[in-house]
């Protein structure tokens, strides 16, 4: 089991209150009409799978149900650091 | 329109949420989801189910006004106004809540707060909001969605631990603190209200499955049902 620290509820609490969600910092096009097939195919459904650092996006479902990030290394499941929506993450892959 | 935090009391009136009584009135009776377990006459027998011991005690503070209040947190004419209702300022430090006579605040997000009040003052209390406030923010009147179980005794928090991974030791899980988590596979808003008495919010579709978990997991303190 993961302990993980929500930023919301500024403590740590069970893996089994909480969701992963996905990718992070997944940005919409700003004109969706003007994407190509590929450009929103892209958008939609491709994911990163690195090897590492990984930015992903949680939600504290069992709890204050706030989405928030996590930077995780894939490798060894290690939480690098958790910040919230909006906010930059200060642990980025070389 | 102009911005919603910042509204002419025209605009205000204009944008007020139509309010319905969701009680018809005290003449009406209503049921609690645990109407069917009977509590008050397991209470009344003095029934002990489990071992004789009856660490636990049970109650049900049932019917009572649940309102689940949003707004922005930063927006000090809100919570001056909600101060006003209330009577109390509402709790913005996270997994707290404060109390004020028959009313109580939990916060449950950083902008979401779940106000108990007297179930036929929800109505009175909604209305009020609703004079006082203005601009964006929500409230939402949800007594029907859950109900409210107080658990006490010697072995509450033995009881608790094998409900909820929450750690209820009281320097992390002082008198007054709030939490939102899971709850023997189910949820429950739970806030400690004595050093060996908790709260349970759950949810009405759940409150059948959380009795009998209840009465299976306390069988080997002793379950005694309080009126």
């Amino acid at each position: 089991m993961f302990h993980i620290y929500c930023p919301h509820c500024a403590e740590y609490r069970e893996e089994e209150e909480f969701h992963a969600v996905g990718q992070a910092h997944i940005a919409r096009p700003a004109d969706p009409d003007a994407c190509s097939d590929k450009e929103w195919g892209e958008y939609m459904f491709f994911r990163k799978n690195p090897r590492g650092i990984h930015h992903e996006l949680w939600v504290h479902a069992a709890g204050c149900r706030k989405f928030f990030n996590i930077t995780r290394d894939t490798q060894n499941y290690d939480i690098k650091e958790v910040y919230k929506i909006g906010e930059k993450p200060s642990v980025v892959a070389e | 329109m102009s911005d919603m935090n910042v509204m002419t009391p025209a605009e205000m009136a204009a944008t007020k949420a139509a309010v319905m009584d969701q009680v018809p009135g005290p003449e009406v009776q209503g049921q609690s989801p645990l109407h069917h377990a009977d509590l008050a006459s397991l209470a009344k027998a003095g029934t002990v189910l489990g071992a004789a011991a009856g660490g636990i005690q049970l109650r049900e503070h049932k019917l009572l006004g649940h309102l689940t209040l949003r707004l922005n947190p930063e927006n000090t004419d809100q919570l001056a106004a909600a101060e006003r209702v209330l009577g109390v300022a509402l709790p913005l430090q996270p997994l707290t809540s404060v109390e004020k006579g028959s009313y109580s605040v939990r916060w449950m997000s950083p902008d979401e707060w779940l106000i108990l009040v007297p179930g036929l003052e929800a109505f009175d209390v909604e209305s009020r909001f609703r004079d006082e406030m203005g601009g964006h923010y929500s409230l939402v009147n949800s007594s029907g969605g859950s109900t409210v179980l107080e658990l006490s005794g010697a072995d509450v928090v033995e009881l608790l631990k094998r409900c909820t991974p929450i750690d209820l030791h009281p320097t992390v899980f002082p008198v007054g603190k709030v939490v939102s988590t899971v709850f023997a596979k189910s949820s429950a808003i739970i806030r400690r209200t004595g050093e060996q008495r908790f709260e349970l919010v759950i949810r009405r579709s759940f409150s059948d499955y959380i009795w009998l978990w209840l009465q299976e997991v306390s069988r080997e303190f002793g379950l005694v049902v309080k009126a």
